[in-house]
């Protein structure tokens, strides 16, 4: 591709007219990379870039890949959160009527364990994940809107706060991580337990939406030159569709929470039959958003299967086109199915059987994603590390849990099985089978990039088979205890049922895979500090985000890379085609167009801020409030806005800021 | 990794409207979802309106007035707000700062019949469903509207200060018109659900 095929033709840039009118500031220009030479480019730009130093400037910072390391960590410390939780449950449940945990503490526990897993870990580290490598992958120098990006950071992390710490004052939610009411309701939720749940859910999913927006953006307007949407990369896709899920299923969460708390707090009556509203309603609304919930956690995970199997399988997925459909179709079918979780509310009998096929519906997509994989493997020549025995792991433990979700899917067993431990086993090997083996894939695979050191493969193998070992005896036989009626959310059970040896070994292997974890913490630190040093692209492998060093600098590309195919480090062997003609002395970004990502505008990047973290505790001080008194949403809006402006106001030189 | 430059990007523009531009997108997610809360706060009423035979649930009618001009006021600012934007198009800082004074009034004065319209439901939001929905409805778009309105001051104490003179700039007007008939649509199914749809059966 020459220079001519992407920047020739276009219109008369406007502010070259404007001018003229005297209307605007003269366009400063400054330095260009055109005429430098390596060393004085990466001068320029690593002071361009850099996050201020001290305290207020790491505060400030707006770095893409410093805020996505802080929420993997930050999601990484909540899964370990939830997981104590779980081996508590289990050991409670080990043996019959054991007095550890009394049954107001276990109705804590399982829900913290529900809630942190689901919103404090699945969806965030997800996210987190596509923080970090959407940017680097589609080669630009950040995301898009990164302050709002940093404040989603603020609020995520307050939010999974406000939850622990009411959980520590024995004031955590006790509904289950979905709350129904009327449980949840005035009448029967008395205290503080469910306002914390309501106010928590719509606090986190504020970010959960804004991380959306700014990952659609990024991907739709700051490609590469070159990246064409049929040369964006599968985990790209993967993340672009899930951006698309998240902003359409989130709102409905926000819409349930905000309608509970506003049933407690002011008397409104939106679920309470006794004066015009119905109960059923916030299944509605709530499944509504919680069944796309499971694909926003699976799709990034299937995006990171179709990263890591051609990297190992050392040629290009088979199917790339197939493979992007399948995606978006499980984004749009996704939509179709909550009802599936209301088969046991006695729905109209023909909308049961319409959503029984349309829950099967989905293994299409699915199925074309898994074949695909496998001719990949097929024609490759695959090397077996680490993270390709991890994808093998998502193999075996998501066919498993998509055959008892088939099995779910039909209504006479799902009102059999409803609320057992059947359930309870199909959906950690739908979440666990499905997001967690890929997501611990993926850490294996980008670690080297984040880090710049190589974990260590020998640890990596035991971490997989203890994980594995752990994981299918801790959960395999809870199908059979549910089968045999074994209720979910009870904290006991009595001795005469004959459950205790089977659930002694249940236990046994939550414990065995909660340690895996603790092996793979262990390896994360080890890597970080002695890992052997890992080079820019030590897999080989063919996307952008292998293009730069390992870690990437600040401002991830010393020049833009310009692409030619799907796999654009294998098809350029040689040298790499770049773009030139970015300034140096100010955080210039390549805006391109959306479907062929030809170059469209030079346009400036947010610079470091304290204010999104300022908003963010003015929006969490609000919402805390606000579980005692509705006033707060009145006090809290006069510093919401303060920072808000503060935020948003220029400083300096009008071209400079934004 | 080697590298060859291959394009030169030193003649694009430094900012762009419209569609070319990421902020533009960027309102267009933020639509998007709180369309979405707005469709679902919708269904959520016609949801159970269907679920009671007689919806309204025996409470007076509504008296529609206030909600009526706040729906006229809404269109005819339609009006300005589009010429607004061909100015800021040109960038033209002079038309540019008399509009966004105009679409400031022009915001603040819907919401002072807003504040009429409370009443003017005559209902609370405790007595019953329907008059939760109402409150529900009628507080979502209240909401937009205030924040909108806010932002809209901001921008144009802004464009009257030195930060003004900036192709940027202009095109965050360009964005606030947009978002500002993305609230006077919104409001539209909201009259019709709050003050016609009950009447209709
Ligand atoms: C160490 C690994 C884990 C163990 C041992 C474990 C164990 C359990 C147990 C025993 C329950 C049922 C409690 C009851 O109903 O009495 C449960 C519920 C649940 N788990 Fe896990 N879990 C683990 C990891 C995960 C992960 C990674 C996720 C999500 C990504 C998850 C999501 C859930 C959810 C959503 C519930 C339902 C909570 C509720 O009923 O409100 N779990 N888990
Ligand atoms: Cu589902």
């Amino acid at each position: 591709m020459s220079s001519a095929d992407l920047t020739s033709e276009r219109d008369l840039p406007p502010e070259r007219e404007a001018s003229a009118k005297g209307d605007l500031a003269p366009e400063r220009d400054g330095p260009r990379d055109t005429g430098l030479d390596d060393a004085s480019l990466h001068r320029w730009l690593a002071r361009t870039w850099r996050t201020p130093p001290g305290v207020i400037g790491a505060l400030s910072s707006v770095d893409h890949k410093v805020i996505a390391r802080r929420y993997l960590i930050t999601a990484f410390v909540f899964l370990c959160l939830g997981g104590l939780n779980a081996v508590a449950m289990r050991i409670q449940l080990s043996g019959p009527q054991r007095g550890l945990i009394g049954p107001d503490l276990y109705n804590q526990l399982f829900t913290m364990h529900g809630v942190t897993m689901m919103f404090l870990f699945a969806v965030p580290i997800v996210q987190a994940t596509g923080i970090y490598l959407v940017p680097l992958m589609v080669g630009t120098r950040n995301i898009a809107f990164p302050r709002l990006n940093a404040f989603s950071y603020w609020v995520y992390v307050s939010g999974g706060l406000f939850a622990w710490v009411s959980f520590a004052l024995s004031m955590a939610p006790d509904v289950g991580w979905f709350a129904y009411v009327p449980l949840s309701g005035p009448e029967y939720g008395p205290g503080k337990r469910a306002d914390v749940w309501a106010q928590m859910i719509t606090y986190t999913e504020v970010s959960s939406l804004a991380v959306a927006v700014a990952t659609i953006v990024t991907v739709l307007k700051q490609r590469a030159p070159g990246m064409s949407l049929d040369k964006i990369p599968l985990y790209v896709w993967a993340l672009l569709v899930t951006s698309f899920v998240v902003v359409f299923a989130m709102p409905a969460v926000m819409i349930t929470s905000t309608f509970l708390i506003l049933d407690r707090l002011v008397g409104t009556h939106i679920f309470n039959p006794a004066e015009g509203g119905d109960a059923l309603l916030f299944q509605h609304l709530f499944w509504f958003f919680g069944h796309p919930e499971v694909y926003i956690i699976f799709l990034p995970a299937t995006g990171m299967v179709s990263a890591i199997i051609p990297a190992f399988a050392r040629r290009p997925a088979f199917g790339h086109l197939g493979l992007v459909l399948s995606l978006i179709a499980v984004g749009f079918l996704s939509f179709g199915l909550w009802v599936h979780h209301m088969f046991a509310t006695g729905l109209p009998k023909l909308g049961a059987s319409f959503f029984t096929a349309s829950s099967m519906m989905i293994a299409i997509p699915n199925g074309v994603q898994i074949f695909c994989w496998l001719a990949t493997l097929w024609d490759g020549r695959p090397v077996i590390r680490t993270p390709l025995l991890f994808v093998f792991g998502f193999f075996f433990i998501f066919i498993i849990g998509g055959l008892t979700g088939v099995m779910l899917a039909s209504v006479p067993l799902d009102l059999q099985v409803h609320d057992t431990y059947f359930v309870v086993a199909h959906f950690h090997y739908v979440l666990i089978g499905g997001s967690v083996f890929p997501l611990l894939g993926a850490a294996y695979f980008w670690f080297p990039k984040i880090t710049g050191r190589m974990m260590s493969e020998r640890l990596g193998r035991w971490h997989f088979w203890l994980a594995v070992i752990g994981f299918n005896a801790a959960f395999f036989p809870m199908h059979i205890v549910g089968l045999w009626g074994m209720p979910r959310r009870v904290y006991t059970y009595p001795a005469e049922l004959g459950w205790g040896n089977i659930n002694l070994f249940i236990t046994a292997g939550a414990v065995l895979f909660f340690l895996s974890f603790v092996l793979f913490a262990f390896n994360l630190v080890h890597g970080a500090l002695r890992g052997a040093p890992a080079g820019d692209n030590p897999w080989d492998a063919g996307t952008l985000e292998w293009a730069t060093s390992s870690p990437p600098p600040s401002y991830n590309f010393a020049r833009i890379p310009v692409v030619t195919n799907v796999e654009p480090l294998w098809a350029e062997r040689d040298a790499l085609p770049v773009a030139t003609g970015l300034r140096v002395d100010a955080r210039e970004l390549l805006i391109s167009t959306v479907a062929e990502a030809h170059p469209d505008i030079r346009e400036k990047s947010a610079t470091p801020s304290i204010w999104p973290l300022l908003a963010a505790i003015a929006v969490g001080a609000t919402f805390l409030y606000s579980i005692f008194t509705p006033w707060a949403i009145v006090w809290g809006a006069a510093p919401i806005a303060l920072t808000l402006i503060g935020w948003f106001w220029p400083k300096g030189d009008p071209e400079d800021e934004e | 990794m080697n590298q060859r430059p291959a394009a030169d990007l030193s003649g694009l523009p430094t900012f762009g409207h419209g569609p070319r531009s990421p902020t533009w997108w960027g309102t267009l997610g933020f639509m998007a979802l709180e369309g979405t809360g707005f469709a679902l706060a919708a269904g959520a009423y016609l949801y159970l309106a269907t679920l009671w035979p007689n919806w309204r649930l025996s409470a007076p009618e509504p008296n529609h007035w206030p909600g009526t001009i706040v729906t006229l006021l809404l269109i005819a600012s339609l009006v300005p707000n589009h010429i607004l934007n061909g100015y800021a198009k040109e960038c033209a800082i002079g038309p540019v700062r008399i509009g966004m004074v105009v679409m400031s009034l022009l915001g603040l004065a819907p919401l002072i019949v807003r504040w009429f319209e409370f009443p003017a439901l005559n209902i609370y939001w405790d007595t019953n469903a329907y008059g939760s929905m109402l409150w529900v409805l009628l507080g979502l778009h209240t909401t937009h509207l205030i924040t909108d309105v806010g932002d809209t001051i901001v921008l144009t104490v802004l464009m009257f200060t030195h930060h003004g003179y900036s192709g940027r700039r202009f095109g965050d007007v360009g964005d606030n018109v947009f978002y500002w008939d993305f609230v006077v649509l919104t409001w539209i199914p909201i009259y019709l659900l709050i003050y016609w749809v009950p009447r209709l059966g």
